[in-house]
């Protein structure tokens, strides 16, 4: 048994979150993207803050090295916001980077070294072509025994949809109910990638063939859209293009401050009150190839700390980064039980806005986009509003939402950040 | 043959001599698959060699039209798709290789707990500069 207590030296707060528009941004740079997410979050900040008082960055970037031929992120990100001489560092965890990068910075503030923060991620990956990009994102494989035998990430996501499928009896259309879920939530989050319902893109496609003079695709309803594979190709068997996140260029940050002063910032701060995290295996090492071991340990450890259950989370973001990545993720926090219960509660409305148990309500990963090393943070960016009431047309209003959680997972699973927020 | 470094490079070695072989701590018997030189089980540091069979199960899979830089450098890509998957071989550990002999262009035929053999097949490394992407490796694949 590990020695230690598993809780924080002092309690921490988000007393201020910002987010970047996600998109394809070929007008700016990773630190730039950087900057417009600290723009927006210094206007979240109730009672304003004086930026002199930010005592360190964490910035989580997982592959500027390879989209922009630039490392050093961490000071890069401090110099454009005008934070030098503070020390930043950049945190690489793949997909959970950020994530990582706010757990550091609770880590900081709780140790009793730092009283304010400032913690998140960037990430700019439409710069390099499609094939480049594979390769970029593959390396948060192992490169040596996964990627190089052929495995893509939408392909390690797909062998896990094949194992599901195998032993649960999940099919396809269970994972394709994840992405029209996801994106009937994004539709309403004028911040994501693709705020549009799939209806929407059906509409959108039959409408670019009219215009083009072709014959005009008919379809009886999203299902039978995203069933033809003309406008949903096959990217990893039984991945297809609607099982995808996009590629997408974002950036989020948090103001974190040590719980004793974050009235003196904000009027509803949203208080980290369970915090985990943990490694996990290859693919080919686990014991399992239907749920994210690591995920479930994170979850746990999140849970202890925080001394709540999965029953008493009011919604949560998860790391949907393939559809099926959904179905596990909610087995995996203890919400519906792995296999027929998970897989099927998307298309049962348990997981919708006004269900049982809200997930993604900001369109996830799939609908928001995915900019790998910022998308922890966005998450948090989404439960700090959504907590405090103000995520507009999208806010969840079926539930009083005073806890929240997120579930970040770095690659396919050898990382798993899960935290726990609470409002007083 | 205990003399052999439990190294990646030894591993690759014995691909290259058709050899599919993995290492087995001295201290607890537990089998590793890619070799390692730490047990996960017992975490003893004694290692030896031992060869696997090549016969394995299919335990999960996709297929791919759109694969990393080496896949496409062999000439893989959406009209040629492959195969690539997790195999149980007999001895009980579990490896990721390239499944060949199987119907890519009809993934929804390829079962899980399809009986394979060891292959073994030559292609690039996984590498951005194009210098070392070029060097020919030898890589485990199963045959259906």
């Amino acid at each position: 048994m590990a020695r230690g207590k598993h809780r924080l030296g002092r309690g921490v707060a988000i007393v201020g979150a910002g987010m970047s528009a996600f998109g394809i941004r070929p007008d700016v740079t990773n630190r730039e993207l950087f900057a417009e997410a600290f723009t927006d979050m210094k206007g979240s900040v109730d009672k304003g803050f004086n930026q002199q008082d930010i005592e360190a960055l964490y910035v989580g970037n997982c592959g500027a090295e390879m989209w922009e031929s630039q490392s050093v992120m961490g000071s890069l990100c401090a110099d454009i916001i005008g934070l030098t001489p503070r020390p930043a560092r950049k945190i690489e965890d793949a997909c959970a980077s950020s994530s990582v990068a706010v757990r550091d910075g609770v880590i900081g503030i709780a140790s009793g070294l730092y009283d304010m923060v400032l913690a998140g991620g960037t990430e700019k990956m439409s710069s390099l072509p499609i094939n480049w990009t594979t390769m970029a994102l593959a390396c948060g494989s192992d490169t040596t025994f996964e990627g190089s035998v052929g495995f893509t990430f939408p392909g390690l996501y797909a062998a896990m949809a094949t194992a599901h499928m195998h032993t649960y009896g999940t099919t396809h259309e269970d994972m394709l109910r994840v992405a029209i879920k996801n994106h009937t939530n994004g539709a309403l989050n004028p911040k994501a990638h693709f705020p549009m319902t799939i209806k929407d893109v059906m509409n959108m496609r039959a409408a670019k063939a009219k215009e083009k003079g072709a014959p005009v695709p008919t379809w009886a309803d999203e299902m039978e859209f995203l069933n033809d594979p003309r406008y949903n190709p096959v990217i990893a068997w039984p991945n297809t293009l609607f099982d995808c996140c996009p590629i997408t260029d974002g950036a989020a940050c948090l103001l974190l401050v040590a719980e004793e002063i974050a009235t003196e910032f904000s009027d509803i701060p949203i208080y980290i009150i369970g915090t985990g995290q943990a490694s996990g295996h290859n693919l080919h090492d686990r014991d399992t190839l239907t749920s994210i071991p690591a995920a479930k340990i994170a979850a746990q450890q999140a849970y202890e700390m925080a001394g709540v259950g999965p029953q008493d989370i009011k919604i949560a973001e998860v790391h949907d980064c393939f559809t099926i990545a959904e179905i596990m993720a909610i087995a995996d926090l203890g919400f519906f039980q792995e296999g027929k219960e998970a897989a099927t509660a998307a298309s049962e409305g348990k997981t919708t806005r006004d269900g049982i148990k809200p997930i993604n309500v900001s369109g996830g990963l799939k609908c928001k986009g995915h900019p790998v090393g910022a998308t922890g943070a966005a998450q948090m960016v989404e439960i700090f509003l959504q907590m405090r009431g103000e995520a507009g047309e999208r806010q969840v209003t079926t539930t009083d939402i005073d806890l929240a959680l997120n579930h970040n997972i770095g690659a396919h699973g050898t990382t798993a950040v899960v935290q726990i927020y609470e409002r007083r | 043959m205990k003399d052999i470094a439990f190294t990646i490079a030894s591993f690759d070695h014995f691909l290259s001599e058709g050899k599919l072989m993995a290492s087995r701590c001295a201290g607890c018997g537990a089998l590793w698959l890619p070799p390692r030189p730490i047990c996960l089980t017992c975490k003893g540091d004694e290692m030896e060699w031992k060869e696997m069979s090549g016969k394995g199960t299919l335990v999960a899979f996709t297929v791919i039209g759109v694969g990393p830089m080496p896949m496409i450098e062999a000439g893989y890509g959406r009209d040629k798709p492959y195969c690539v998957g997790i195999v149980q071989v007999r001895e009980g550990p579990r490896i990721g290789a390239q499944i060949v002999g199987v119907d890519v262009a009809h993934p929804e035929n390829i079962k899980i707990g399809t009986p394979v053999e060891a292959d073994f097949v030559e292609r690039g490394s996984w590498h951005f500069v194009e210098e070392v992407a070029k060097v020919k490796k030898t890589y485990l694949a199963f045959r259906a």
